[in-house]
């Protein structure tokens, strides 16, 4: 805040009188009495020794009994069986309706229930009629109800008043330059509570024209203001403000945000489409057009899989009926929803994988390892083989994946692939010692077995021939193994 | 109960004193019976400073949860809600009060702000025309809450949130706030020193009210030597990374929230005989964690691959003690015993319980070589194994496999998150192919919605594309030795050993503000966010500590934005360091661990948020 040394003054001599002084004490002094009589009643608590709560019981859940979550369940449950609720001893003796004499503090006090520094009156005790009830700072409040006790606080006082929860009245600062010197009072007092009170006033009472502008040169009252929207959803405001300071990717994503709020599918596709014009970074523009192209996708396939699936006539909604609907779920799932139900169809359908693939431009990766499971759900074993064909410039075949075979395994095994399938593969995974281990939990013998003979390995073979069953060709063929001569065995 | 407060260096049962005091005076202000209405969130922390005892002297005999709709039937005077200021719960309160006076009740209305009552929050009130009907609207202001001997917390969820994503100060004011109390309880602290722009402010801040309160000068000797303000994004690294000390983990795994565990209740059933296994308790077994109990102080701030040793060590020290009963052969002698035994059951019962919960956490994390099926330990020991790779900056600048992996098995979200970002921090921002391509794996797999959690975490500088400047992370290393290689778990000399190799950077700088001092390392200071300061307060004079030789000075650590119980237990060991000379007070805003912390920043559905 700048102002000539003259303003200063002027200003600070306006303030000067006080016409009617609601508050009787001065303020520096209270404040200084108050701080005291905070330390003073803290001080002597060190030495008192009345925490009866020494032994603690404790209920099954472990939580304290008498803890205060716990007495919550206890007393809102023994609240429904009333009929047989005990009841609280009610004690007399601690709660003295302390009539303490109201002369030693400002009447102020009474619109805010206690003095600052926690030091807490019992007014109410005191006084029964209804006059007595308590009213927080009106701010909106005509100005004539106010006439008793308005009174000329300069900015910086009512700031000040406002910070000890006095009442006040914003309405006699007029003029920009007051509501400003208000504001930045209120700024620097740092109390964002009281920011916020005049962010309202300010709110209601200066054109948004003028307010956006003024906020630009006070970031800390605007990040309220901000905060204030966002808390009363104020969207609309929100989202003027933020176009006039020309934060533009903050417009795109809080506009994008309420697409959560949208139950209705169509609805929500169509509102999309309305954010694919909005100012997002070239990045995340590119990944909202994805979103709202897979919902478009997402509607067009539900609607049509409903259908299939209610006429009885398509085989695989019979042996796997769905179990969900699609709507909304994320691309990978998508994908994997229609590598389920609709692997063999054309690159020219909305709901191919292969077609779903390019448009969204899904890894190699993540592709192979979502139609592999779900493949393998279906135990389509013909499909699964197929991903994995490669054929060489010699037109052998030749089995190739972008993910280790221990990953694959691993994906065949939790979709319950049959001992052949698994054996395929754990076959061929490269490191031997990984090998025999996927062999051995998924029982592949022949493969164990082979590995052993091919390390020449005698004595592990030999250890293995107890975990084959007795009398199988697995039991054979180790036999046959151990008793040929030709092998030169390393042990 | 509360006795552990008091045994510290500085007696924080003071502070717990003081809230319970303004508790009481506040349920006396109305007289008479009274049900009080907790807004739920509220019920833990005022766990940690009151039980339902007191609030039962004074007259509560019954409490509700804030529910919308009609308030239970009580048969009382005095209806008192505890709320947080915030809107949605305004209208909540008022649907109350208004299914209420259909009614022809003549209960009185109160309302009792924690930790601040809130203009906008009246308003509402107002607006739904029930502001009239409350005889007394307060606030009680809870800004730190004595949590343990050495540590204090706000309790303060939101904070970094607030902070660093909202640009939303409030939470440092209540800070201030709070390091004002403290002051006028402990006395003036002489020397604040701070890295970050929230420290500076909060400093500001202080030394602002102090000026305001000029003329009162604080009698007290002071307590505190030293106050270091750290902002929470000066080291976005260390509450990442996984927590390998004993409460770190149970932390990491179960969650502890203020100062409870829910834990699986298998392995703590009692298995008697004949019992079949479906009796088997199936609620969560709540315990209570915190230095009350002698054998959880003894061993939560080690390395979890030295808490198994503790325990049998243990274990044999108290059946020896139990086996003392047979020496015991004169009257005197087992009347001794007996006396003993109340101590000697806790001791057992608590070491039941925690070779328990040591038992559970193995099965996690146990070092595994390859052994199957794929299990939790295994994907356990992987993401360590990756952290550390980052931690030391091996390929920081590609995509890594294991996290490529992972997201394409659909693991949780946060975990997923929880790496890229480390990656990022270490890296000093990703290469902008890598990043996109994070960004949009992530974004196929769990759902474009996540577009908004990605930008948050952009904001907050936890996940961003590498600008111009070149990787400082290395430097950032190697100067103040955020990696040992060797460290020692088993019998520490270095705070390393709480990330079993990585020593957290927050600490270091700690550590070394203590010794040598920060001018040896101003390279790096300025390599990392927000300005460092050093503030000096007057004392009056007379209030000057006569230091004695070889007496130790204590240093309030404060963390805006959040702690973790690694750093802490890095804290407590630098205290317990024998030529140290310093000893530790931890504050902040919230105990941290990084899922809760990521979490805290997610972007979720308006309709989900509370």
């Amino acid at each position: 805040m700048m102002k000539s040394k003259a303003d200063e003054e002027d200003f600070w001599h306006s303030s000067k009188c006080k016409p009617f002084t609601f508050d009787d004490e001065d303020d520096e002094f209270s404040k200084l009495k108050e701080s005291k009589q905070t330390v003073n009643n803290i001080r002597p608590l060190v030495d008192e020794d009345e925490d009866d709560d020494d032994v603690e019981k404790v209920s099954w859940s472990g939580e304290p009994v008498g803890s205060i979550s716990w007495s919550v369940r206890e007393t809102a449950a023994s609240n429904q069986r009333t009929d047989r609720e005990p009841t609280l001893p009610k004690s007399s003796t601690d709660t003295p309706a302390i009539s303490r004499s109201l002369s030693g503090y400002s009447l102020s006090a009474l619109f805010k229930g206690k003095t600052r520094g926690g030091n807490f009156q019992s007014f109410t005790d005191s006084l029964s009629d209804s006059s007595a009830r308590l009213y927080a700072p009106e701010l909106r409040k005509p100005k004539s109800e106010y006439k008793d006790f308005v009174s000329d606080w300069s900015p910086e006082e009512t700031v000040h008043r406002m910070q000890q929860g006095k009442a006040v009245s914003l309405e006699k600062f007029r003029s920009l330059q007051d509501k400003l010197f208000l504001l930045d009072f209120a700024v620097s007092a740092n109390d964002g509570n009281v920011i916020t009170a005049v962010l309202i006033y300010l709110k209601r009472t200066l054109s948004k024209e003028v307010l956006f502008r003024e906020l630009q040169s006070r970031q800390m009252a605007l990040r309220h203001f901000i905060h204030y929207l966002t808390e009363i959803r104020d969207q609309r405001l929100l989202l003027e403000l933020f176009r006039a300071l020309g934060r533009t990717e903050d417009v795109a994503l809080l506009q994008y945000k309420e697409h959560l709020s949208i139950a209705d599918e169509n609805k929500r596709r169509d509102f999309l489409k309305s954010c694919l014009n909005l100012p997002f970074s070239p990045e995340d523009s590119a990944h909202v057009q994805d979103h709202y192209t897979l919902l478009e996708r997402q509607i067009i396939i539900e609607a049509t899989d409903r259908q299939a699936e209610r006429g009885g006539k398509v085989e695989i909604f019979q042996k796997f009926p769905r179990r969900a609907s699609i709507l909304n779920m994320p691309l990978i799932t998508t994908l994997y929803y229609c590598c389920f139900y609709h692997y063999p169809e054309s690159e020219g359908t909305y709901s191919s994988p292969l077609n779903i693939r390019q448009t969204f431009r899904i890894s190699e990766k993540q592709y192979f390892v979502t139609a592999l499971a779900a493949r393998a759900k279906v135990k389509a074993w013909l499909d699964v083989d197929a991903l994995f064909a490669c054929r060489n410039w010699l037109g052998f075949t030749r089995k190739k994946s972008p993910l280790s075979f221990q990953r694959v395994v691993d994906i065949l095994q939790k979709n319950s692939a049959p001992m052949q399938v698994l054996q395929e593969y754990v076959g061929l995974v490269d490191d031997s010692d990984l090998r025999i281990s996927l062999a051995q939990k998924h029982k592949c013998h022949d493969i164990v077995i082979n590995t052993y003979r091919d390390m020449k390995d005698r004595q592990l073979l030999l250890g293995y021939l107890p975990k084959v069953e007795r009398g199988s060709v697995e039991e054979k063929k180790i036999n046959e193994l151990l008793n040929n001569l030709q092998i030169r065995w390393k042990n | 109960m509360a006795a552990h407060l008091s045994y510290g260096r500085v007696n924080l049962n003071i502070l717990r004193e003081a809230a319970r005091r303004e508790l009481r005076e506040f349920l006396d202000k109305c007289a008479g019976s009274k049900a009080i209405v907790w807004d739920e969130y509220l019920t833990g922390p005022f766990g940690l400073i009151a039980q339902y005892s007191l609030l039962k002297e004074h007259e509560v005999e019954k409490m509700f949860t804030l529910k919308s709709g009609r308030l239970p039937s009580a048969d009382v005077k005095n209806i008192i809600f505890f709320v947080r200021p915030r809107l949605e719960l305004m209208d909540i309160i008022a649907e109350n009060v208004f299914s209420e006076d259909k009614l022809h009740s003549s209960r009185d209305f109160h309302i009792l702000f924690v930790p601040r009552r809130s203009m906008l929050c009246e308003q509402r009130l107002k607006e739904q025309g029930v502001l009239g009907s409350f005889i007394n609207i307060d606030e009680y202001i809870l800004d730190l809450i004595p949590y343990d001997g050495d540590l204090l917390s706000m309790e303060y969820e939101s904070a970094f949130r607030e902070c660093y994503l909202e640009n939303d100060q409030t939470s440092l004011y209540h800070t201030a706030k709070g390091l004002m109390t403290l002051q006028a309880l402990y006395g003036t602290i002489p020397q604040i020193y701070g890295k970050g722009e929230c420290a500076r402010h909060v400093a500001n801040m202080m030394l602002r009210m102090k000026r305001e309160f000029a003329g009162s000068q604080n009698q007290i000797l002071p307590v505190f030597d030293t106050l270091l303000l750290l902002d929470r994004n000066v080291d976005l690294l260390t509450p990442l990374a996984t927590q390998l000390t004993y409460e770190g983990l149970i932390d990491e795994i179960y969650g502890i929230n203020n100062g409870y565990v829910k834990l699986p209740p298998e392995k703590f059933a009692q298995k008697k005989q004949g019992e079949s296994s479906k009796d088997l308790p199936t609620e969560p077994k709540k315990l209570q964690l915190n230095s009350a109990e002698e054998l959880y102080a003894e061993i939560r701030d080690k390395n979890f691959n030295a808490v198994g040793a503790a325990l049998s060590k243990k274990a044999k020290i108290i059946s020896a003690a139990f086996e003392e009963r047979h020496n015991a052969k004169t009257v005197g002698e087992i009347k001794q015993f007996v006396s003993q035994l109340p101590h000697m059951q806790a001791a057992r019962s608590s070491l039941a319980n925690h070779t328990s919960i040591a038992e559970l956490i193995k099965d996690i994390t146990n070092d595994v070589e390859i052994s199957f099926p794929v299990s939790a330990s295994e994907s356990f020991f992987d993401n360590l194994t990756v952290e550390q790779e980052f931690m030391t900056g091996v390929d920081t600048d590609k995509v890594n496999t294991y996290i490529e992996d992972s997201i394409a098995q659909k693991d949780p979200l946060i975990k997923i998150l929880r790496l890229v970002c480390m990656q990022s921090v270490c890296n000093n921002g990703l290469k902008q192919k890598v990043f996109d391509y994070y960004r949009r794996e992530i974004l196929q797999t769990y759902g474009y919605e996540h577009l908004l959690t990605l930008n948050n975490l952009e904001k907050a500088g936890l996940l961003k594309p590498q600008t111009n400047s070149r990787n400082n992370y290395p430097t950032i290393r190697k100067t103040l030795k955020l990696w040992m290689e060797d460290a020692n778990e088993q019998n520490p000399n270095d705070i390393s050993y709480v990330y079993s190799g990585y020593a957290p950077l927050s600490i270091r700088l700690t550590q070394v503000l203590a010794r040598p001092g920060w001018r040896s390392i101003e390279e790096v200071l300025k390599m990392l966010p927000g300005p460092h300061f050093e503030e000096r307060q007057q004392l009056p004079a007379g209030l000057h500590k006569k230091r004695q030789q070889g007496e130790n000075r204590t240093t309030l650590v404060f963390f805006l934005g959040g702690v973790t119980y690694a750093e802490i237990a890095a804290l407590r060991f630098l205290s317990q360091m024998e030529d140290s000379g310093m000893e530790y007070i931890i504050a902040t805003t919230k105990l941290i661990n990084g899922t809760s912390w990521i979490k805290s920043l997610m972007d979720r559905p308006e309709s989900q948020t509370p």
